[in-house]
């Protein structure tokens, strides 16, 4: 780990001690930070929290939030809810897929991108959507899709 | 009180009770997977679910305390319909592989689902197919029969607190995990193996054990361990004369169900290739099978020999803190009567000798203060010189529940030992200087006026002389010696000072020095400065090593007391003890064990008699004990393997483990307790104490045993003529015992089966046994303050010998290993010995990480590996002694304390090489 993010981590751990609740908002600062939660910084958390790492395990798993593997530059979410899918989110996603080279969930080599599948984002008046990051495009087409992955490249 | 209706009777129970636990009380049983008596309960099951009248829905009853007046019904259509759809859901992605599965017939869910009719699941969906986890020596991990009710994970957390598991992910993917799904013996597991005890279905079950038998094959036999002094109480599982696995006893007063890893998975020794099975005697330098009247008439013959032409004091005999007290009671017997000599000591010369002389000294007894329950209800624990999470795993579960409930845990330590994380201070004092301290906590009380004045008038003597002694012991001057921060010692003396209930635990960190007995009286000095002592939960309260160490003690294993501490030097005593074994016994006090070593060396001792005991890994200075039993005219072992002593004898006598026989062991706590047969004796091994008095009838003196006329039979068997009255021999003994030690008055067999354990002082047969000790008044009457002064240890490091060596042992193995390095699953996780150095001194010496390396002191030198870690401070270096290959003890050094001849095994100059 370079000598400056063990540094901050260690800045996030001290901010929270002894805060009660801590865990998720630490997690989330130390994901921003290292854009996963590599296995160092977990126990740095939990030797500093004092909450034992299947604890942290069980919230990391729990929540699809979290990753624990390193994650693309940039996040693309593709809403599969109802109104998406009826609206052909698989196929958009299908699209994507092809694009990048990728499965549902992987990221790609130059970790540019990590594509996930995800349930509802709750603008289903926009379906089909997909979120890049915290930016929404809705009513997709194939073209527009590409377009706004370009826009990332 | 709350008085409320279940089925249609009506029950008063206590406010906060449970529906469940209500329901029980009225003997009606509500089916149930997470709930445990040891748990919390979750409700997270719903099994257990009833019916209130006028509430909504079903109720959890595990979870759901009593209120007035309600009306619960346990049995109705609703109700046993929702229980048959939790065991349908769960069926539904649970293997149906009860012909295979190990837990067949103790399966909670096979046995609900036979309960209610339930033949298969009605779903139809995906299934789990995790791999099976069989990585780890101990636990297999099948997962696909996991039901997820949560009580490996509240065990773990809440009994335990390792937390090595929890619930990880969601949904459809919930599982218990460890962290990052990784093997157990890679997270912070120490394979107590109480999740598996708790599992209520296949999925946690003990590896060994597999496809060996099943519930209804075992017969299970509650006993005691035989590892440490905490003396847990578990079952045995048996099949055609083998111990299959062990499981919990629940009610076990010790250790409620809780074990650790030895106690769990450590007992395969029993039943090894290797045990003695025939009487050996030395012919042509080899040592042959015997019979044992051969064997029996040749120890006799020469025993007697050497008596005559030597006298009988050129006898010793080392009896065994492994053996039953009925075992040691006949040993020492044997040695004063039919030997003639009071040359009778074991190995708790080596380990709590300055404790015994020490607490003696100051309070009249020397032995634990509290029971190990109490641990938990101290507000200050002052734990110094123990291990207690490696060497007490159980005990160390009370510290941990102390602290959970707000106590404050003071560790006094050089090294950072796992309880470091639980401490509110750790103090890393430099080893051996205990005395500077102690006595610094008490000048801090003092000098803040914060030591109790009434106990100290009231139950105390000689205060002054202690408090001259220690007014110079300013924590500045303290800190100067010990390198303890001065503010941090004030800060300990007054939370000491000021709990409510402060306990000291100790253990062999404070006895084993040449002022071992120093550091014990100024424990016992600031317990009374405080008035922590003759009250629950506060005292001083020494761990002691092994599982009867105490009653070895307490049988008179010692060369200067019969059975009761009562002293063979006391005219009186030494009357009642000639009339009641018959015969004339020496005046004199006898040699201590390290004694005897150097008598053998130079030749004053001619024969020694070892019962269970392995000098050659457990004294100091291994070399110089080698040549002391070598020199010896002839040498007896009675033991269950042919241990490094015991290679050396004239004559091994094949004895039998715990396992095969009946009698007492009694723990750390006083307590004594129970130990089953539960297999016959392997080979032709024999019953400690028969294979003595087999000898001893053989030397002129035959031990009958009386049956006095109060005791209940037995059983009765079946003779030619009719029935016959039945006894077991160590009932008798047991009797013989009780008639002549006062603290052992009322204890018998019948009474231990019946009551559970029984902790001394119990003089009568009516009376319960007594918990904690100097209640109104201490055993000696006042308690003695002692002015000590600190002295340093015998051998500091120099300019040849840099490195202070610190010996001492680890959760895996116990004493000399000759138990658990003969378990195949404690030795396959820590196979080989180790040498802790910290990461600086490592890097000074070029040392990496499990090298090799030399450490040698002034006695000898050992090769074994590094271990670099920060555990042990600058300057220390650490190694356990159970490695005949690394031996620890061949570097130690052999300096006596003055009063307790307990060896310096803590302290020893070292030097360290590549």
């Amino acid at each position: 780990m370079e000598r400056e993010k063990t540094d901050k981590l260690q800045a996030v751990i001290d901010k929270y001690k002894g805060v009660k609740g801590a865990l998720i908002p630490v997690l989330q600062e130390v994901q921003d930070l290292f854009n996963y939660l590599p296995d160092e910084a977990l126990r740095a958390v939990g030797k500093g929290l004092k909450v034992p790492l299947s604890r942290i395990y069980g919230v990391v798993t729990f929540y699809t939030q979290f990753h624990l593997v390193p994650q693309g530059k940039n996040s693309i979410h593709v809403c599969t809810g109802t109104a998406c899918h009826v609206k052909g989110a698989k196929k958009m996603l299908e699209r994507i897929e092809s694009l990048l080279g990728i499965k549902d969930g992987d990221t790609t080599e130059d970790f540019k991108f990590t594509l996930k599948s995800v349930r509802c984002v709750g603008t289903c008046f926009l379906a089909p959507v997909m979120m890049i990051n915290e930016d929404y495009f809705g009513e997709l087409t194939e073209k527009k899709t590409e377009e706004a992955i370009k826009q990332y490249n | 009180m709350v008085e409320l209706t279940i089925d249609g009777k009506t029950v008063e129970v206590e406010e906060g009770t449970t529906v469940f636990q209500a329901a029980k009380s009225l003997g009606i049983k509500i089916p149930h997977l997470c709930y445990h008596k040891h748990l919390l309960p979750t409700g997270a099951c719903r099994l257990c679910l009833v019916e209130v009248e006028g509430a909504r829905s079903l109720v959890a009853s595990c979870a759901c305390p009593v209120s007035p007046g309600i009306k619960v019904m346990t049995n109705t259509d609703r109700v046993i319909n929702a229980r048959k759809m939790v065991i349908d859901l769960l069926l539904s992605d649970h293997p149906q592989d009860c012909l295979i599965c190990e837990k067949n017939g103790d399966c909670k869910l096979q046995n609900y689902a036979y309960q209610l009719g339930v033949r298969s699941t009605s779903f139809k969906g995906e299934r789990h197919v995790y791999p099976i986890d069989s990585s780890n020596p101990f636990i297999e991990r099948d997962y696909n029969k996991c039901i997820l009710c949560g009580r490996c994970v509240a065990t773990c957390a809440t009994i335990q607190r390792n937390n090595v598991v929890d619930f990880a992910g969601r949904g459809f993917e919930t599982r218990i995990a460890t962290y990052f799904d990784r093997p157990m013996q890679e997270s912070n597991c120490v394979f107590c193996g109480q999740c598996v005890g708790v599992c209520p279905v296949g999925a946690l079950t003990e590896k060994e054990a597999k496809f060996k038998g099943r519930s209804w094959e075992f017969s299970k036999v509650t006993t005691t361990c035989p590892y440490c002094g905490t003396g847990c109480r578990f079952d045995l599982n048996v099949k055609d004369n083998r111990i299959i696995k062990v499981t919990p006893s629940w009610d076990a007063p010790a250790n409620q169900g809780r074990l650790c890893v030895k106690g769990k998975f450590g007992l395969d020794f029993v039943n090894r290739e290797d045990r003695l099975k025939t009487p050996l005697v030395r012919r042509n330098g080899e040592l042959q099978k015997a019979g044992w009247n051969e064997a029996l008439d040749l120890v006799a013959k020469k025993l007697s020999g050497i008596k005559e032409k030597h006298g009988p004091d050129s006898i010793g005999g080392l009896c065994s803190a492994k053996c039953t007290n009925e075992d040691n009671y006949i040993f020492q017997k044997f040695m004063r009567a039919a030997v003639g000599t009071n040359n009778v000591d074991h190995c708790a010369r080596l380990c709590h000798a300055s404790t015994v002389a020490g607490l003696a000294t100051a309070f009249g007894s020397g032995a634990m203060t509290n029971s190990i329950d109490e641990i938990a209800g101290a507000d200050c624990i002052l734990v110094t010189g123990s291990n207690t999470t490696e060497n007490h795993p159980v005990i160390a579960l009370k510290i941990k529940e102390a602290v959970n409930c707000g106590a404050k845990l003071l560790l006094f330590d050089p090294r950072s030992i796992e309880l470091a994380d639980w401490a509110h201070l750790h103090l890393r004092q430099r080893p051996g200087t205990d005395v500077a301290w102690l006595n610094g906590l008490m000048n801090v009380i003092i000098a803040e006026d914060l030591h109790d004045k009434d106990f100290i008038r009231e139950r105390c003597e000689n205060f002054e002389a202690m408090a001259e002694t220690v007014a110079k012991y300013t924590p500045e001057y303290v800190e100067s010696i010990t390198g303890i921060p001065a503010d941090k010692l004030r800060e300990a003396a007054r939370i000491y000072a000021t709990a409510k209930a402060a306990s000291i635990i100790y253990s062999m960190g404070i006895t084993q020095h040449s002022h071992g007995t120093d550091n014990v009286l100024c424990c016992a000095n600031l317990a009374m400065l405080t008035g922590n002592v003759g009250k629950p939960y506060s005292g001083v309260n020494p761990l002691r090593g092994q599982n009867n160490v105490q009653g070895a003690c307490d049988m008179g294993g010692l060369p200067n007391v019969y059975p009761g501490y009562q002293k063979v030097a006391d005219e009186a005593v030494r009357a009642k003890f000639e009339k009641a074994w018959g015969v004339k016994l020496p005046a004199n006090p006898g040699l201590t064990l390290t004694e005897m070593i150097n008598a053998a060396g130079d030749g004053r001792l001619k024969a020694l008699y070892i019962m269970g005991e392995n000098p050659m890994l457990a004294d100091p200075d291994i070399n110089h004990v080698k040549e002391a039993l070598q020199s010896l005219d002839f040498l007896v072992c009675q033991d269950i393997f042919l241990t490094e002593t015991a290679a050396l004898a004239n004559v091994v006598l094949p004895a039998i483990s715990f396992a095969e026989k009946d009698g007492t062991f009694t723990n750390t706590e006083r307590r004594v307790q129970m130990v089953r047969k539960a297999i016959p004796p392997v080979g032709e091994s024999r019953e400690d104490w028969q294979i003595i008095t087999e000898v001893s009838k053989r030397m002129g003196y035959k031990m009958v045993f009386r049956v006095p006329d109060e005791m209940p039979v037995r059983s009765a068997v079946k003779t030619a003529k009719g029935y016959r009255m039945a006894y077991r021999i160590p009932d008798l003994i047991m009797a013989e015992i009780a008639k002549l030690t006062p603290s052992y008055g009322g204890i018998s067999h019948s009474r231990l089966e019946k009551e559970g354990g029984l902790p001394w002082p119990c003089p009568n047969p009516t009376h319960p046994g007594t918990p904690y000790l100097h209640g109104d008044k201490f055993t000696r009457g006042l308690g003695l303050f002692s002015a000590i002064e600190f002295k340093e240890p015998a051998e500091l490091p120099d300019e040849e010998y840099p490195y202070t060596l610190t010996t001492g042992r680890m959760l895996y193995h116990f004493h000399t290993g000759s138990m658990s390095r003969r378990s195949k699953g404690l030795d396959e996780i820590v196979p080989e010995g180790y040498v802790e150095i910290n990461p600086a001194d490592a890097a000074d010496l070029s040392i990496e990480d499990d090298q090799f390396v030399k450490v040698s002191s002034r006695r000898g030198q050992i090769d074994v590996k590094a271990k670099v870690t920060d555990i042990p401070p600058q300057g220390v270096v650490f190694m356990p002694f159970h490695f005949a290959e690394a031996a620890a003890n061949v570097l130690t050094n052999p300096v006596l304390d003055p009063v307790a001849k307990i060896p310096e095994l803590k302290v020893c100059a070292v030097r360290i090489e590549k």
